[in-house]
């Protein structure tokens, strides 16, 4: 395998894991007081994460989402909303190549995460995910018990030392607000949790290997308000060590958590009688809500459609 | 208004009668029915075996030595090398069909996708599925038996072809069943393919592949066909499973029921029971195993 890509799978491989954390201490431009973070919603908001750049998603020969372009910085709550069908799950699963697991899923156009083309032929995707994690819309707590789920990730990457594995899962339940709930029975089976009780125990998981990047797939949608609330208030918590992706119906909760909003939309092809999702507008979240540039945006955010 | 009044409105919850009613009851007992019908059989099969077998099992029948089937007198001979034939024949069977089979059917389930070897490999299992056993023995007789002649690993080896098609078959099945959530979320953490396959999916599905196996195995213990070719029946005990003829259990039934002589009936009646005692016990122990495993799935 002597090719010249070589040296950027180097750059995604070879990253420390401290590495991943370094630009923590720039300065943060969100750091502009809330009221005029409204009145100022200049485009620059930092470290970008990832650059989506001209891209469309293929499930065979559907195009299931057509030339989206934006940048997601560092740091931040970046929000997809958009109707059901728009391609917003399926871009947030480009951004830590999920996909790859679906049969016949293509990915055109430039994905780049810290300036690494996620898609380069020698990139790999394992890698990938460890950097990048994701919670899912469904809990999905694995058949073992509480301790072991939280564990798992810690293990798979070559943690065996009880007393680091004990603190990780203990850090990871606490800043996944569930520590108190849990401590007196890890060793029980997670099945037995509730539906709030295992989507933060899958938030707990994912914390736990230190990602750099936490995608959220409607993580709140199966949830009761106080455990949507619970979830929440944890995202904006732990916003300032990760960067959060976070895939949402509800226009409510992309407001309350978010920092960006992308508003996706599926457009239809009366001829060919075809329907593929798009970016429609991207813009930090009060703009987007406040001053919506795109009529199909207006009448979304307003309840005129969807 | 009318609705003025204070009495309360009667309201009627009792089930109305009617084709409705009649349809419910109808299918309610048709299945008590079949339920009924299906026991019968059972029943009957196991009632008789411990009726007419129950007499003559005592620790010198399971363990002393056989005597040939024309001995007439009941309360001579034992079962010995039959016990010893059929538990050797079959744990060597199992041990070289079941990992075989459950890794076939992970390479099918994980790995195969849609690719042509994996499809390939699924048809050939379902075809040998459907093979008489009496032809894997001829098989085994062919190129094993004709070569280094009769032993007890020659009738493993008929009885782990004949285990290989159930094993792979109902493991895959169990697989498909893991969710697929459960897969992403390992995924998600960064985790090998082989990685989700051994810490999630298979513990995931290891009660459903316990059974599977344990299915394959009494199955497999209680084969006469592929066996008459394969280890002889001999009337000594051979420990040896490698070399020699050997004899199992259901060889030792075949050749006592077949016989007129009382001794030898009362002898087959005892060899039925203890096979099937050795099965139940097996399934016992499986799912024992198995409830320890599945501790956290519900």
């Amino acid at each position: 395998m002597e090719n010249p890509e070589q040296n950027t799978l180097a750059g995604l491989e070879a990253i420390p894991e401290s590495a991943t954390r370094q630009n923590v201490a720039l300065p943060e431009p969100a750091a502009i007081a809330e009221g005029e973070r409204a009145a100022q919603p200049a485009a620059g908001t930092g470290v970008p994460i990832f650059e989506v750049n001209g891209t469309s998603i293929y499930y065979g020969s559907f195009r299931a989402v057509t030339n989206v372009s934006l940048t997601i910085y560092e740091h931040q709550i970046t929000a997809f909303i958009g109707p059901s069908g728009c391609g917003k799950t399926t871009v947030l699963r480009t951004l830590n190549r999920m996909n790859d697991l679906v049969v016949g899923a293509r990915v055109e156009g430039d994905v780049s995460y810290r300036g690494e083309n996620l898609y380069a032929r020698n990139v790999s995707a394992i890698a990938v995910r460890r950097r990048i994690g994701m919670v899912f819309q469904k809990p999905n707590p694995f058949p073992k018990s509480i301790y072991d789920n939280v564990a798992y990730g810690p293990r798979i990457n070559g943690i065996r030392n009880k007393s680091e594995l004990n603190e990780i899962v203990e850090r990871s339940l606490r800043q996944a607000a569930l520590w108190d709930e849990v401590k007196n029975r890890l060793g029980n089976s997670a099945l037995g949790l509730s539906g709030g009780q295992a989507q933060r125990l899958c938030i707990a998981r994912t914390l736990a290997v230190e990602p750099d990047v936490v995608l959220m797939d409607e993580p709140a949608s199966a949830l009761d308000p106080i455990a949507t609330g619970a979830i929440e208030d944890l995202m904006k918590e732990i916003k300032d060590k990760y960067t959060i992706v976070i895939v949402t119906h509800n226009m409510q909760q992309a407001t309350r958590v978010s920092d960006r909003t992308a508003f996706f939309s599926v457009l239809i092809n009366p001829e060919s009688d075809t329907r593929t999702g798009t970016l429609v507008e991207y813009a930090p979240t009060e703009r987007l809500f406040g001053d919506p540039q795109d009529d199909r945006t207006k009448a979304y955010v307003t309840g005129r459609m969807g | 208004m009318a609705g003025v009044s204070a009495e309360p409105r009667q309201v009627d919850l009792r089930e109305p009668a009617g084709w409705r009613r009649t349809k419910n009851r109808l299918a309610t007992w048709l299945m008590v029915l079949s339920f009924v019908l299906v026991i019968i059989p059972l029943g009957f099969v196991l009632v008789t075996v411990i009726a007419k077998g129950a007499s003559s099992i005592n620790w010198a029948f399971l363990t002393g030595g056989p005597v040939p089937p024309v001995v007439a007198p009941a309360g001579v001979g034992g079962l010995g090398p039959a016990v010893l034939g059929t538990i050797e024949i079959t744990a060597v069977a199992t041990v070289m069909a079941v990992p075989l089979g459950v890794l076939a059917a992970i390479y099918l389930s994980e790995y195969g996708g849609r690719n042509w070897l994996a499809a390939f490999i699924g048809f050939l299992a379902d075809v040998m599925t459907g093979v008489p056993s009496i032809i894997m023995g001829l098989f085994i007789f062919t190129i094993w038996v004709l070569h280094f002649g009769l032993s007890g690993f020659a009738g493993s080896l008929a009885l782990g072809c004949l285990m290989l098609p159930i094993v792979i078959r109902s493991s895959y099945e169990i697989l498909r069943l893991v969710p697929n959530s459960l897969r992403e979320g390992s995924y998600a953490l960064g985790a090998t393919k082989s990685r989700v396959t051994v810490t999630v999916v298979l513990p995931a599905a290891i009660g459903g592949i316990v059974s599977g196996v344990l299915l394959a195995v009494a199955r497999a213990a209680g084969e006469t066909a592929p066996l008459l070719f394969c280890i002889g029946a001999a009337e000594t005990a051979n420990a040896n499973v490698f070399s020699g003829a050997d004899t199992a259990l259901p060889l030792q039934i075949f050749s006592n029921a077949s016989q007129p002589y009382v001794g030898a009936a009362e002898r087959g009646w005892g060899a039925a029971l203890t096979l099937i005692a050795i099965c139940f016990i097996l399934m016992i122990a499986a799912r024992l195993v198995t409830a320890r495993f599945a501790r956290y799935s519900h």
